[in-house]
């Protein structure tokens, strides 16, 4: 279970420049797409290796392709979201720093299986280092003939360019991120059309993940079928982890999916268990955005079967007793963590990153951080913690763009899996100032 | 021309051609079940999605396809599809998801329609009429801002603002040039022109008409009276701009014109955008030719002042010689 697929040769020095990325066997996908399959067959290949999309949600990767509209003598446009903005999720920086080839290559097959002549990376603000290094990159991959006017001899034209955001969470959602690669505003925009119709200057266009464009190169050398086998179920292939919080050894992680939980939080190839020999009380496994999950449920399920790191295992039991496996932001709290400020914190973020366009996270994000802001500042009354739940309500489901439920579902899944929490949190107002309320009774036998 | 496709929308069917909204599927109906829209205005392209305040479920979502819609969808923005079954007042998922959005909106709104200028007109204090709560649960500071003037005819109240994006649009399509549009993001948005840059041309003054609340105000207007106080007529002139109708309503108090604006209809869209100089400077009766009274919603504030009540008060509806004394003034209405 510990095969490692993107980060094969994160180790070899020079990894960075293109000698010894190619010397490692790189670009040898876009040797075989370009020269031995049509872009047909590549899109048949990623459907087949049933890969999802790394950036979040989880869809699919080849029926995303395959929806793509393709209207004679208009353009196409690839899209690498490289706006990793996610709390808790940090392995697009990794791998871009570390290997910026991989994502060129796979942006190279990609475009050529989604006919795109022109395709962007549209990478964060805060990673303007990273920017150079991805520039760095593209001039090598231009000097070597894998970019530009007829690769390799194929007749197949590709202009790749980076292009940085300027500091908003927003636009790592993909309509948002087309307006400000436009050059407008970015607001997300409301769907339908979606991109695959009408995207990026209203043509047709895909957008990625930077972790999906890079199993791109894998699929398409061991074939779809191959990738296939890697992994649990629907759930396959390998998947970067962001591990964080208060474990012994945080950091990213190449998985296979299927992993148990329990193994990839104690084992000492993985986190290494809890710092400080303290028990786990609860763990935000795939970014800021999906629920929370105390410790008992996070190790299993509630139908008592062991969690694995995939995305049903971990959706299972819907949001009652689920999560879901989102970017793979793997967030670990120990028993002395304070799970009511921690929701303030990730309400605080989503307040100063929704866009204000629609009301109800406009004005919802706001309230509910002033809500918990008080609640956690020793203020709060117990009709706060039905009131967050109603107002996480109105925002769920109700707004243009996913952000509305990303900022609903934290706060809503915190009260409902630590309720005694925020209760303990008003009751004894002044205690909760100078220490933490520890663990769950319920909480403590399940618990190492 | 394609056929015609078959909605139903609480349970009233109506046909509409392909690519219809439901919101103007529903206005086709017309009556109770049209969706109210705040920030959609079918003049101005691009427009709408943003308020939330048309959500609609959609039980049905095609006779091809009978899965209803996971989520509410926003009725400006959903094309129907051809058998679609639209439930808007008869869910009540419908009507507490708007209830939360109308709560939404106001928690950040000022609610000082006593010195408001659009209080009688204002879409937001209908809509939370409506379907508000009596009393809000939020117990925080407000978020405020200065007042700004924004030329010389237009201010700007950027507290009462429910950034609806209307007057945006209306100076990227209507105007000539746009120099205003939205600074920050997520409750700190705002309203505002570039560097201070004043709003000044031909058509600026559209803005204060599509503005669905008392955020831009004409400041010929401003508190010179309440506007049911006034009395609305329709008047027209032969204006030399191109693009201005000409086609107006005066609003009187007494012998004079307080203000003048462009014909709204039943959803308070204008008919006709009005200029700068038809709006601001032909304040006298002698620059119009008067056409007759305006008619206004007889659910409007502003109707109850010069016109007939339109319902029968529920005391009268009880009282045989009651309903004998008052059948000429509600004609049809009592039974």
């Amino acid at each position: 279970m510990s095969r490692k697929i993107l980060l094969e040769h994160i180790d070899v020095p020079g990894i960075n420049t293109f000698d010894t990325y190619r010397k490692m066997g790189g670009y040898r996908s876009v040797e075989k797409a370009l020269k031995t399959m049509s872009p047909d067959d590549v899109v048949e290949e990623v459907k087949k290796s049933g890969m999802r999309g790394r950036g979040g949600a989880g869809f699919p990767t080849g029926m995303k392709w395959s929806f793509l509209a393709k209207p004679v003598g208009v353009p196409r446009y690839l899209v690498c979201n490289a706006d990793e903005s996610e709390p808790g999720t940090f392995k697009d920086r990794y791998l871009m720093e570390k290997i910026p080839h991989a994502l060129i290559e796979g942006m190279i097959t990609s475009s050529y299986a989604l006919g795109a002549n022109t395709s962007y990376i549209y990478i964060r603000g805060e990673y303007f280092y990273v920017l150079r290094i991805l520039e760095k990159a593209i001039a090598e991959a231009y000097a070597n003939g894998f970019l530009g006017k007829n690769i390799l001899g194929s007749g197949y034209d590709l202009d790749l360019y980076v292009h940085p955001g300027a500091g908003a969470y927003i636009c790592g959602e993909e309509t948002a991120l087309l307006e400000s690669l436009e050059g407008k505003r970015g607001n997300p925009r409301v769907k339908p059309p979606f991109p695959a119709i009408a995207g990026l200057y209203a043509c047709p266009t895909v957008v990625n993940n930077v972790e999906t464009i890079a199993a791109i190169a894998p699929i398409v050398n061991m074939g779809g079928d191959e990738y296939a086998k890697i992994g649990i179920g629907r759930s396959t292939g390998t998947k970067l982890i962001s591990a964080s919080g208060h474990i012994n050894n945080p950091g990213i992680y190449e998985i296979e999916l299927g992993l148990p939980v329990e193994e990839f939080i104690y084992s000492d190839k993985y986190c290494g268990g809890i710092k400080n020999g303290k028990k786990l009380k609860a763990v935000v496994a795939g970014g800021s955005s999906v629920p929370i999950l105390p410790a008992n449920l996070i190790l299993k399920t509630a139908n008592n079967e062991e969690r694995l790191m995939s995305y049903e295992s971990l959706s299972d039991g819907g949001f009652v007793s689920g999560t879901m496996l989102g970017s793979g932001g793997f967030v670990v709290y120990d028993e002395d963590s304070c799970i009511v400020r921690n929701t303030w914190n990730f309400a605080r973020f989503y307040h100063h990153e929704s866009c204000g366009q629609c009301s109800p996270c406009r004005e919802g994000t706001g309230w509910m951080e002033k809500v918990l802001h008080r609640i956690e500042y020793g203020h709060g009354k117990l009709s706060d913690i039905d009131l967050l739940v109603e107002v996480s309500k109105k925002i769920e489901g109700n707004t243009i763009c996913p952000l509305g439920d990303a900022a609903a579902w934290p706060v809503a899944s915190a009260i409902r899996h630590f309720r005694e929490e925020f209760e303990w949190h008003i009751k004894e107002a002044t205690l909760s100032q100078t220490r933490n309320f520890g663990l769950l009774a319920a909480h403590e036998a399940l618990v190492k | 021309m394609a056929d015609k496709i078959k909605v139903t929308i609480d349970g009233q069917s109506v046909e509409v051609e392909p690519g219809t909204t439901i919101l103007n599927a529903a206005r086709q109906i017309g009556g109770d079940i049209v969706p109210p829209a705040m920030c959609y205005y079918s003049k101005l392209k691009g427009s709408g999605g943003k308020c939330r305040t048309c959500l609609v479920k959609v039980a049905q979502g095609s006779e091809k396809d009978p899965r209803p819609m996971p989520k509410l969808v926003a009725s400006c923005q959903t094309q129907v599809m051809d058998g679609m079954v639209v439930e808007n007042t008869t869910s009540p998922e419908v009507l507490e998801a708007r209830k939360g959005v109308v709560e939404m909106l106001l928690i950040n709104h000022p609610l000082d329609c006593p010195v408001c200028d659009q209080a009688g007109e204002c879409d937001l204090q209908n809509l939370s009429f409506e379907h508000g709560a009596s009393n809000s649960r939020y117990e925080f500071e407000r978020r405020t801002f200065d007042k700004v003037d924004i030329g010389d005819k237009i201010q700007l109240h950027m507290n009462r603002c429910i950034l609806c994006y209307r007057c945006v649009y209306t100076a990227d399509q209507i105007t000539e040039g746009r120099v205003h549009g939205v600074l920050n993001r997520g409750d700190q948005s705002e309203i505002s022109t570039y560097i201070s840059a004043a709003i000044d041309n031909d058509f600026s003054g559209n803005v204060i008409d599509v503005c669905p609340v008392g955020a831009l105000t004409d400041k010929t207007f401003r508190f010179k009276n309440r506007v049911w106080f006034t009395k609305p007529v329709d008047a027209h002139r032969d204006c030399d701009h191109e693009k201005c109708s000409g086609n107006v309503v005066l609003w009187y108090k007494g012998e004079d014109v307080l203000r003048v604006t462009a014909r709204k209809d039943q959803y308070g869209e204008v008919e006709s955008f009005i200029c700068n100089t038809c709006r601001f400077e032909k304040k006298a009766t002698s620059d119009w030719i008067i056409e007759g009274p305006r008619k206004i919603e007889e659910t409007s504030v502003i109707s109850s002042n010069h016109y007939e009540m339109a319902h029968p008060l529920p005391v009268i509806e009880k009282n045989e010689a009651l309903i004998e004394a008052n059948k000429k003034m509600f004609h049809k209405k009592i039974k």
